[in-house]
């Protein structure tokens, strides 16, 4: 087959599919027929398209041109293409009416044109996010697709994208509406088995606790295997095969990253300049979204009349923030840097000095602000803003991994347990190095890989999440992820 | 007063002499480079080309790091190098003093006295100018002739190649990189270089380059007339030393200097691709023009200009290199042509293959070519050092697997065959 031809018919294809999404959006079109052609046109334009673009060439790396296609170096079909996600992103968040939705009355419009899916899946009408989750998923899938081809001679990278696209389609999209299904009558709470706290930052508000201690037997599997997954599995999978295996093998934010945005991975800035902003930002977060959650907890042990003294849970969460601290400056303090350690014992003395004066007088709000406001800002800015509307709206502009290295505090929480227990690193063959800048180039966190293979050191840094493509780039065989040191 | 070392050359045997330099010493560093503001890496000028980075990746420092390590850059041509009063003259009228005088010049590109070798629309590949020539000229480029059957010439080609040219690649000698690399090893990179669409010829020279003004054709040592709009000469470089022919410097080829890469003249060194080293180790040649041995010998000249005077130990040979999609590293010495004491074992399967050379009569591990599998250079420096022998490297070759994780092994399959062949 010519593939040119297999390129424009993939083109073709995919914005026919959209398309229709668009005529459904302004109610010109309607029917489940008409839903799942354009799905599946969708889906099928982004595969035919990649077939066209690579299976025509021996495998191999295929990054000719990426620095000259508009698309993928700022050019003017990348700030349209930014344009558009963004905007997307507002509505979807903030004006899901222009969707269609209609939260008194019926719905309308694409969320309407959805509802054939929505009710085979999960027995009720859809929501803007359904809508959302459901594109998001055949993003994973046709892109997925894109990248195994383009990747092809790896089967690190094979194994890998398999992975994102099974946990993107299983785990978030059908399970939690199979589960829904099943248990009509419940009130909602989230079902994505790997979205654990602090990315689902919702996990402990009182709501959410009440619907899964409300949710019968399934409810308090969520609560006690999302617990688990908190303080017990992911710990432990971070310690053998570092945070790669949350964020590039089974995240779903990381997901669309290593599928969907796999052409922008290139544009993420190496300077020192943004990896400073980069510690400051993403811990921050952290920091916020630990304090909301503590306050959130708080109030809901005080509203509920839980088994659990409030004063208990402070003095708990003290507890934690001292042994912490005294963990870094007995053991871990080779490994941060002073600025990090300062940080930390900052952090953790005046949060645990807010906690002893409320204790002491007695006051409700823990932060001396209301748990809702916190939690609110939080979802506004945090939740909604960064991770949304700048995390994927501004992929062809900053890159693929703009929340995740700036904002996400998973990916802080794992970054500090890669960066203090983790086996794994990437070791650096000798001195084969020949400082190209490839690996820095390619690497969508913005790490300066180069600076240290072209030392001969190994690269343990908090924000790598083991993608595998620096390695993968490099034309010398230099770098190697391992989960430990190899005895030779 | 802090000692003044000026160093000409901003390639990485130059550079990595002022970095190194800096972290032990507080005297002046002055790097004078004609080339570029910059120190870049020029084994990535390729992939500029190829649309993998732009120009500013192949830099591994931010721009103000130099400022900040207190590295005065100085861009300028070196005109003459006055060693009697311990100052070079630039060309455009400048003078610079210094205690100590690092050259670092580099290499420059041969060029045989082709009829033809100066129109327009020829070029080497070197210089961060030959590649801005190179990209200028491009889109006049339909067809291209490489001439020159190493490294070079290959990536030439495929930096071609990956614009949609159409590229013959001529190659004096009788199989791919003969002067490194085995027959057979060289038969697969053929192959693999000609199904990426590259017209190979074999046991081909270049005879004259025609044009008005410009190429139009190139006529080969076979009397054939190939039609082309670019002529890419990659057959090999020679140190760059010609400002140097009347100063008081011996020179040979490069610049001749000893073992603590000192020239005749005490307070002058040599580095880099423009130094010959008088005595060099057993199996190593005067010359060597790579990146890593560059590096190396910056390394070790930086502690002798701090007062650590220190002897040039080069160490085992390694090298890199990727031909189009496959991988080759070398560990050791694994010549093309075998020494009469010397065996091999050679094994080859699907663009992957390992040529192993060993003592006959000892067994003692020689060195190792390895293509498309990625091997530790760490294992092979143990090996090397400790005198290991060939059966040891079978036993533990897994030990030195470097390809990535769920990536298919050949340990296996590779020992089989080798105790087959050894029954």
């Amino acid at each position: 087959m010519n593939l040119d031809i297999s390129k424009k018919t993939g083109l073709s294809l995919g914005f026919g599919g959209m398309l229709i999404l668009m005529a459904a959006l302004f109610n010109l079109l309607n029917g489940s027929a008409l839903l799942y052609i354009s799905l599946c046109m969708i889906l099928a334009g982004i595969v035919v398209y990649s077939f066209g673009e690579y299976t025509g060439e021996l495998s191999g790396i295929k990054n000719n041109e990426v620095w000259f296609k508009s698309v993928s170096s700022k050019g003017v079909v990348a700030w349209i293409l930014g344009f558009v996600l963004t905007a997307f992103y507002v509505v979807i968040y903030w004006f899901p009416t222009y969707l269609g939705l209609n939260r008194k009355g019926v719905n309308t419009g694409l969320v309407a044109f959805f509802d054939p899916l929505s009710f085979a899946l999960n027995g009720h009408g859809a929501s803007q996010w359904f809508v959302y989750g459901t594109l998001y998923t055949v993003a994973i899938l046709g892109f997925g697709v894109k990248f195994i081809l383009k990747y092809r001679h790896s089967n690190y990278q094979i194994i890998r994208t398999l992975s994102v696209m099974f946990f993107q389609l299983a785990f978030a999209f059908l399970l939690p509406e199979f589960l829904a299904k099943l248990n009509p009558d419940l009130d909602y709470f989230a079902k994505d088995l790997k979205n654990m706290w602090p990315l689902n930052y919702y996990f402990f508000e009182d709501w959410h606790l009440k619907a899964m201690l409300g949710g019968g037997n399934l409810g308090m599997f969520m609560l006690f295997f999302g617990i688990g997954m908190i303080f017990l599995i992911s710990p432990i999978l971070t310690y053998f095969f570092g945070k790669r295996w949350y964020c590039s093998w089974v995240c779903g934010c990381g997901g669309l990253a290593e599928t969907a945005g796999d052409s922008f991975r290139q544009l993420s800035d190496k300077s020192v300049k943004a990896w400073k902003i980069e510690r400051w930002l993403i811990h921050s977060v952290l920091l916020f979204v630990f304090i909301t959650t503590v306050a959130v907890i708080y109030s809901f042990l005080i509203n509920e009349k839980a088994a659990l003294d409030p004063k208990l849970f402070l003095v708990g969460v003290i507890l934690f923030l001292g042994v912490f601290s005294w963990y870094i400056f007995k053991i871990g303090y080779k490994k941060l840097a002073l600025d990090a350690r300062k940080g930390i014992y900052w952090a953790s003395g005046i949060i645990s000095a807010f906690l002893v004066i409320n204790m002491a007088i007695g006051n409700t709000n823990v932060f001396f602000i209301d748990s809702y406001t916190l939690r609110s800002w939080y979802g506004f800015f945090i939740g909604a803003a960064f991770s949304g509307v700048v995390g994927v709206g501004f992929y062809p502009i900053l890159g693929s991994r703009v929340w995740c290295r700036f904002g996400c505090p998973m990916a802080a929480i794992l970054g500090f347990q890669q960066k203090l227990l983790s086996r794994f690193r990437i070791t650096t063959n000798g001195s084969q190095c020949i400082s190209c800048g490839n690996c820095s180039t390619y690497c969508e966190m913005g790490i300066d890989v180069r600076a240290y293979a072209q030392k001969g050191e190994d690269i343990v840094r908090s924000s790598c999440v083991g993608c595998g493509v620096c390695s993968a780039v490099c034309p010398r065989g230099v770098l190697k992820l391992e989960n430990g040191r190899v005895e030779i | 007063m802090s000692k003044k070392i000026v160093i000409i050359g901003n390639g990485v045997a130059g550079i990595t002499t002022a970095i190194e330099l800096r972290k032990i010493s507080d005297c002046e560093i002055t790097v004078v480079s004609e080339e570029s503001e910059y120190f870049f890496s020029r084994t990535a000028l390729m992939y500029v080309f190829m649309g993998h980075m732009k120009f500013e990746h192949t830099q591994p420092f931010e721009n103000s790091f130099w400022a900040k390590n207190n590295i005065t850059l100085k861009k300028g041509r070196v005109n003459t190098v006055f060693p009697e009063k311990n100052e070079i003259a630039f060309e455009n009228g400048g003078i610079l003093s210094y205690d100590y005088l690092v050259l670092a010049t580099g290499s420059k590109p041969n060029k045989y006295n082709w009829p033809g070798q100066d129109l327009d629309g020829v070029s080497g590949l070197y210089h961060k100018q030959d590649l801005e020539y190179l990209e200028k000229y491009s889109s006049k480029i339909k067809k291209a002739v490489v001439v020159g059957g190493g490294l070079i010439g290959l990536e030439l080609a495929e930096m071609l190649n990956s614009r949609g040219i159409e590229v013959t690649f001529l190659v004096r000698e009788n199989s791919f990189w003969s002067m490194v690399l085995s027959e057979n090893e060289g038969r697969m990179l053929e192959k693999h270089i000609l199904s990426h669409g590259i017209q190979l010829k074999l046991k081909t020279e270049l005879k004259e380059i025609k044009g008005k003004g410009s190429v139009e054709s190139v006529i080969s040592s076979d009397g054939e007339s190939i039609e082309c709009q670019f002529v890419g000469l990659t057959v090999g470089v020679s140190p760059n030393v010609g400002f140097l022919q009347n100063s008081s410097l011996k020179i040979n080829k490069g610049i001749l200097v000893n073992e603590f890469l000192q020239t005749n003249i005490p307070n002058i060194y040599a580095i880099g691709d423009c130094a010959e080293i008088q005595q060099p180790q057993p199996g190593r040649r005067p010359i060597e023009a790579v990146w890593y041995t560059g590096k190396i010998m910056g390394q070790t000249l930086a502690k002798t200009l701090a007062g650590q005077k220190t002897a040039y130990i080069p160490g085992n040979w390694f090298n890199s290199a990727k031909f189009f999609d496959i991988e080759y590293q070398t560990y050791g010495l694994a010549p093309a042509k075998l020494n009469e004491y010397q065996g091999e074992y050679y094994w080859e399967k699907e663009n992957k293959a390992v040529r192993i050379v060993f003592n006959k009569e000892n067994r003692v591990f020689e060195g190792i070519n390895t293509f498309g599998i990625r091997m530790r250079q760490d294992f092979f420096e143990k090996v090397l050092n400790r005198k290991e022998s060939v059966d040891f490297v079978m036993k533990n070759l897994d030990k030195a697997n470097f390809d990535p994780e769920f990536f298919r092994k050949y340990e296996n399959e590779i020992k089989s065959n080798f105790n087959l062949q050894n029954a």
